[in-house]
This record gives structure tokens, C-alpha cells and sequence, in this order.
């Protein structure tokens, strides 16, 4: 039972570290307001797809129309998230999730 | 040679090579990690490449292209809300529970609760939707032998859905995660290779230009009144002819689709095959490119059928359009190599669709009996009590009986339209799972009875809200065609039950004191650094 508790303190300790507060800020920054735009812009095209039919049926270049653009832009944009996602995880989330582990690891051991 | 006999013998190379593939992971397979997990010894690409071969079902294949066929642009409305699904998943979800959990969904979830309520809770759930998602594929399997063989009769279909049942039993109970999720890349491999090859054939034949195309869709198979609406929404989902709840229906729908994936169960324990959070990261950023990619293709597959097979002769062949993806590679093939062109390419297209549904229901399988076993066998029956030996034995056990039932239930089924399943899969999941993992990775107040009211809440309301929907009684295309109790007027519950899931999960974590401060500091360091995450097997 004392590691148990031995390693809860740990815990309870890092979460309040500036550091821990630091990484978990800049993963729900980054996360939380980039969710609401990706579900914001999916709804928005659904509910266009719903409601403005006639706007999603102009034909842009032959017969490629609003629509068939806009349900490709989700592609894009999704792709685009994902990349830029994993970006800012390797770079701004990944270096101090290590050295907050490794600096854990070293504790309860 | 027919393409019948062809067909049959890419199909049985195809299940021969993952029968060998079975019988290497099973000599492999020792722990329970290895069996839940596959050692948790896959890289990222490949495990990015099961991602695929899980979600690409034969209703994405098939489906997509088929409802694309017959009503022109909404089923491109499927395949984005299948893909935008994967960015909740990839920021929310599949690092932090690779780094918390172990073999399940229930394990992050029991992770500072009470276990015994929550798992049996999460194991109920992880069942419903794995059975509901498994009904639909096998009913589909029956249905597809007929169309791509020729074969009719119920016994014809039946044996099929037998065939198909057994092979699956087989992947999960001797090749556990390991033979499974090598079964997955092979099939996620062949079905991007055929649609790639029809997709380039049906764009060569056009020039390349997809306006071409798209303009000879509309002409051959748009209503006549107005083919051009054929390229843009509306025949399907929400027709005007619908009204307003048709509309309300189409949201409904986009809702579940777009939150229900990172609530699957199959989907999430491939989260923990890989030997840490970043390479769950990577691997989801693979599926992301991989089924982008795909679903671009069944759109080209669509059109093509429309525009060279013609809506008449899809619908003829199957009132959902289900072969308008085979019938198309017949068509192109014929046409560009002559009949014996087209006999490959059917033959082609047909193994794959079968090599399709095989691998997604052994995956459905495996995470049915995976949370049975884990769960509610190892962490609810034996409190926790159970050796690893005896979890593995019992988790082989259940897939067997699990695969039983859906053979029995794929049976009963056959020639009801049990297509609304795979929605009400993706509804369930929405509701109940997405609400649970959400809170307890995000919400620090977040508590058992709270755990608890999310799943079941969102679990029974969706159920309940499609027995009284249109899609079960009253109406032409319902279950029970002749009585009429559906007072609720949506064919997709989600715009209802995914607030009501996320709702009940907030009454119940308000009304009871239960909280450990400790234990949320845990889950939370932990999955955000990874410290005590499980670790890869050696062998």
C-alpha cells in the first residue's frame, strides 16, 4: 500500500508543477478550440447541404459544383488538421511529455 | 474460365494466405497482451493500415459507391462525415487512451472509478454496438454471395453467412490481435489497390476530366425532370418530399457519423497495438491519409457506375446499389480489354468485397469478446481474481460464441433491410461511449455514477428512439411493416440521444459526492505523459 500512496503523491505533485500546467495548457489550447472549428465547419456544410440547395447546385468550372467543392475542402481541411495536429504535437508537446516522464520514472522507482 | 470460378479462386488465395498468416500468430501468441494487443509490437504504418482495413467495411465499399450510383451526390455526405470523424479521434482520443488504458475501452474508463458497475457497463455496451456493426456486415455477406456468384436461395446465402462465420472464429480465436490485425493490412492493401486500378480506368476513359464525368452521370442516371440535381444534395437525405424531419434527419445523422467513430470499440483497441501514444498519433494520421484516400475513390467509383453502368441496371441488380462497384468493374474492364478484361475485374472487385467483410467482422469479433473476456469475466465475475491464462482461454471462448450468435442472428436476418444497424452502431456510440471517454479524460469532477448514466443513457435512448422510429414500424421500408408504433418521427436518433448521453453523464457525476482527487491526478499526468503506459512485449 505505501508505494501506492508513495506514487499518488507523485502524481498529485507533477499536476501541479508549472511545467505539467504548461503542457496541459498547450494541448488544450491547441485541441479544444481547433475540435469546435472542425465540428463548426462539418455542421456548416451539412446544414448547407440541407438548406441551400440551390447555392450548392452552381456550377463553378463544367459541371463542378459548390457542393462537390465544398465536400472536398472537408478533405482538405481534414488532412490539413491532422498534419498541422501532429506538427504541433512533435514540437511543442512531445518534448515535455519526455522529460516529465522520464523526471516521474525516476521517482517511483 | 467465368468469373464466378476466378472470383473463387482470388478468394480462396486470398483466405489461404490469412489462414497462414493465423497459423504464424497463433505460435506467437503467449500473454494476454499479446492476444488482446499483438504484443503491442505494430508500427505506426502498419497499424495505420489496419485502422483502414477496420473501417473500410463492405457498407463504406459497397455502400458509398452504391448510394453515390443511385442518388448522386449524398453519398458523398457518408464519406465525409466517416472521415472528419477521425480528427476527433486523432486530437481527443487515441494518445491519451494509449497511454491510460490496457486492453479495452472499460480500462480507461475504470480508471478512477468504481470498476465493477463502470465495466459492466462499457462491456454491455461494447457488445450491443460490436453485435448490432457485426448483424449488418454478415447479413450483407449473404446478400453480396448472391449477387456476385449468381447463387440464389436462402440455402446458398445462408451457408455463406456459416462460411464467412467460421473463417472469422478462426482469425480471432487462433490468431488473436496479432492474426487479425495482419489480416486487416492485407485486405486494407488489396481494396485500395483494386479501387485504385478501377478509379485510374474509369478517369482514363474519361480523360481525366472529372467534369466529363460527372456530367455523363447526370445524364445516363439523374431524374429525368432534372438530371443535373444529381450532382448535388438532396435525392437521398432530406428530400424535399421529406419536409422538415427529413432535413432534422440528415444533421441527425451527420451527428452520429462525426462523433460515433471514436466511440467504437473495434476501433479503439487498435489504439493499443502499437508500443506508445506516438505512434498511435502516427498511426492515426496513416488511417486519416489512407481512408481520405479511399473514400475519394468510391467517389469516382459512384459516378462511374452512374455514368457507364446507368442507374436502372445497378438498381436492378440490387434495390441498394450495392453492386454498383462490381458491375462497374465489369463494365470498365469489358470495355477497355474485351470480356476477358471484364471477367478479371469482376472477379477482382467481388474477392475483394468478400476479403472486406471477412477482416471487419473478425474485427468486431475481437473486440466484442476482448471486452467479455477483459471486462466482465476478468474485472466484474472474478473481481479482478483471474490469471492471464484463464482471461486469454475465456476471451477465445467468448469469440467463438460470439461468432455463433452472429451466424444464427446473421441467418434470421437475412433479406430484412438491416442496413440502419451500422447507423445505429454509430449513434450508440456516439451517445454512450464518446460521452464517457470524453469526461473521464477531461473532466476532473467526473465520477462512476456519472460513467454509468452516460453509457446507459445514451446506449438506451438510441435504441429506444429507433424501435419507435420509421425505420422499425410503419412504413413500406420498416421491420415490421404491418403495425405502426412510431411516434418518433427521425430514422437517426443521435440529434436526441448524443445531448441526452452527454447530459445524463453530467446529472449523474452532480448528484453523487464520489471523488479522488489522487486518482484524477494519475489519469491525467499519465495520459498526457505517458509515465507507466503499458509497454510493448519483448520477444
Amino acid at each position: 500500500m505505501t508505494t501506492k500512496e508513495h506514487d499518488a503523491s507523485v502524481y498529485e505533485h507533477m499536476q501541479e508543477s508549472s511545467e505539467f500546467q504548461d503542457l496541459k495548457r498547450r494541448f488544450r489550447r491547441w485541441t479544444f478550440p481547433m475540435t469546435v472549428a472542425f465540428l463548426a465547419w462539418y455542421l456548416l456544410y451539412v446544414l448547407l447541404s440541407g438548406w441551400a440547395r440551390g447555392f450548392m447546385a452552381v456550377e463553378l468550372v463544367g459541371h463542378i459544383n459548390i457542393g462537390l467543392v465544398l465536400g472536398l475542402l472537408q478533405f482538405v481541411s481534414t488532412f490539413l488538421i491532422a498534419w498541422a495536429y501532429s506538427r504541433h504535437a512533435e514540437k511543442k508537446l512531445d518534448p515535455i511529455a519526455d522529460k516529465l516522464r522520464h523526471q516521474v520514472e525516476e521517482k517511483t522507482k | 474460365m467465368s468469373s464466378t470460378t476466378l472470383g473463387m479462386i482470388l478468394f480462396l488465395t486470398f483466405v489461404a494466405a490469412t489462414l497462414g498468416i493465423t497459423y504464424w500468430a497463433s505460435r506467437q501468441t503467449k500473454t494476454a497482451a499479446d492476444y488482446y494487443a499483438g504484443g503491442r509490437s505494430f508500427s505506426g504504418v502498419q497499424n495505420g493500415l489496419a485502422i483502414g482495413g477496420d473501417y473500410m467495411s463492405a457498407a463504406s465499399f459497397l455502400g458509398i459507391a452504391g448510394i453515390i450510383a443511385l442518388s448522386g451526390y449524398d453519398g458523398f455526405l457518408y464519406s465525409i462525415g466517416f472521415l472528419v470523424a477521425w480528427l476527433v479521434a486523432l486530437l481527443l482520443v487515441a494518445e491519451l487512451m494509449r497511454n491510460s488504458g490496457k486492453f479495452t475501452m472499460a480500462d480507461v474508463l475504470a480508471f478512477r472509478m468504481s470498476p465493477r458497475p463502470v465495466r459492466t457497463a462499457a462491456g454491455v455496451s461494447t457488445i450491443v454496438v460490436s453485435i448490432f456493426y457485426l448483424l449488418a456486415q454478415m447479413v450483407g455477406a449473404g446478400a453480396l454471395v448472391g449477387l456476385l456468384l449468381g447463387i440464389t436461395g436462402e440455402a446458398a446465402k445462408a451457408w455463406t453467412i456459416v462460411g464467412v462465420g467460421a473463417l472469422m472464429i478462426v482469425y480471432v480465436v487462433f490468431g488473436g490481435m496479432k492474426g487479425t490485425t495482419w489480416v486487416q493490412i492485407v485486405k486494407a492493401v488489396l481494396l485500395m489497390g483494386g479501387a485504385a486500378l478501377v478509379t485510374v480506368l474509369v478517369l482514363g476513359k474519361f480523360g481525366f476530366n472529372l467534369s466529363a464525368l460527372l456530367g455523363q452521370a447526370a445524364s445516363v442516371s439523374g431524374p429525368e425532370a432534372n438530371p443535373q440535381s444529381f450532382l448535388s444534395p438532396g435525392l437521398k437525405y432530406g428530400t424535399e418530399a421529406q419536409g422538415l424531419a427529413g432535413k432534422i434527419d440528415l444533421i441527425s445523422l451527420g451527428l452520429a457519423l462525426v462523433l460515433g467513430t471514436a466511440g467504437l470499440p473495434h476501433i479503439l483497441i487498435r489504439f493499443y497495438t502499437v508500443p506508445t501514444a506516438k505512434d498511435a498519433r502516427k498511426s492515426v494520421l496513416w488511417g486519416i491519409g489512407i481512408i481520405g484516400v479511399f473514400y475519394l475513390l468510391t467517389l469516382v467509383l459512384g459516378f462511374g457506375a452512374a455514368a457507364l453502368v446507368g442507374r436502372e441496371a445497378i438498381a436492378a441488380g440490387d434495390a441498394a446499389g450495392n453492386t454498383a462497384a462490381p458491375m462497374l468493374a465489369q463494365a470498365i474492364g469489358q470495355e477497355i480489354f474485351g470480356d476477358v478484361g471484364g471477367t478479371l475485374l469482376l472477379a477482382l472487385i467481388g474477392s475483394v468485397a468478400f476479403a472486406t467483410i471477412l477482416a471487419v467482422v473478425a474485427g468486431l469479433t475481437l473486440a466484442s469478446s476482448s471486452s467479455f473476456a477483459h471486462d466482465l469475466y476478468a474485472h466484474v465475475f472474478k473481481r479482478g481474481q483471474a490469471s492471464e491464462r484463464q482471461e486469454v482461454v475465456v476471451a477465445r471462448i467468448s469469440a467463438l460464441v460470439i461468432g455463433a450468435v452472429a451466424i444464427g442472428l446473421g441467418i434470421l436476418a437475412q433479406g430484412q433491410n438491416v442496413a440502419f444497424l451500422v447507423a445505429l452502431a454509430f449513434a450508440v456510440a456516439a451517445s454512450g461511449n464518446l460521452p464517457a471517454i470524453l469526461y473521464s479524460l477531461f473532466w476532473k469532477r467526473f465520477n462512476t455514477a456519472g460513467a454509468v448514466a452516460a453509457i446507459y443513457g445514451g446506449l438506451v435512448s438510441a435504441l429506444l428512439l429507433v424501435i419507435f422510429s420509421p425505420v422499425v414500424s410503419g412504413g413500406p421500408t420498416a421491420l415490421f411493416k404491418t403495425a405502426d408504433f412510431a411516434w418518433f418521427p427521425l430514422s437517426n436518433p443521435g440529434i436526441v440521444s448524443i445531448p441526452l448521453g452527454f447530459l445524463c453523464g453530467w446529472i449523474g457525476t452532480v448528484l453523487s459526492k464520489e471523488y479522488n482527487a489522487a486518482k484524477y491526478a494519475e489519469i491525467e499526468v499519465r495520459s498526457l505523459t505517458g509515465v507507466g503506459a503499458e509497454k510493448a512485449s519483448e520477444h
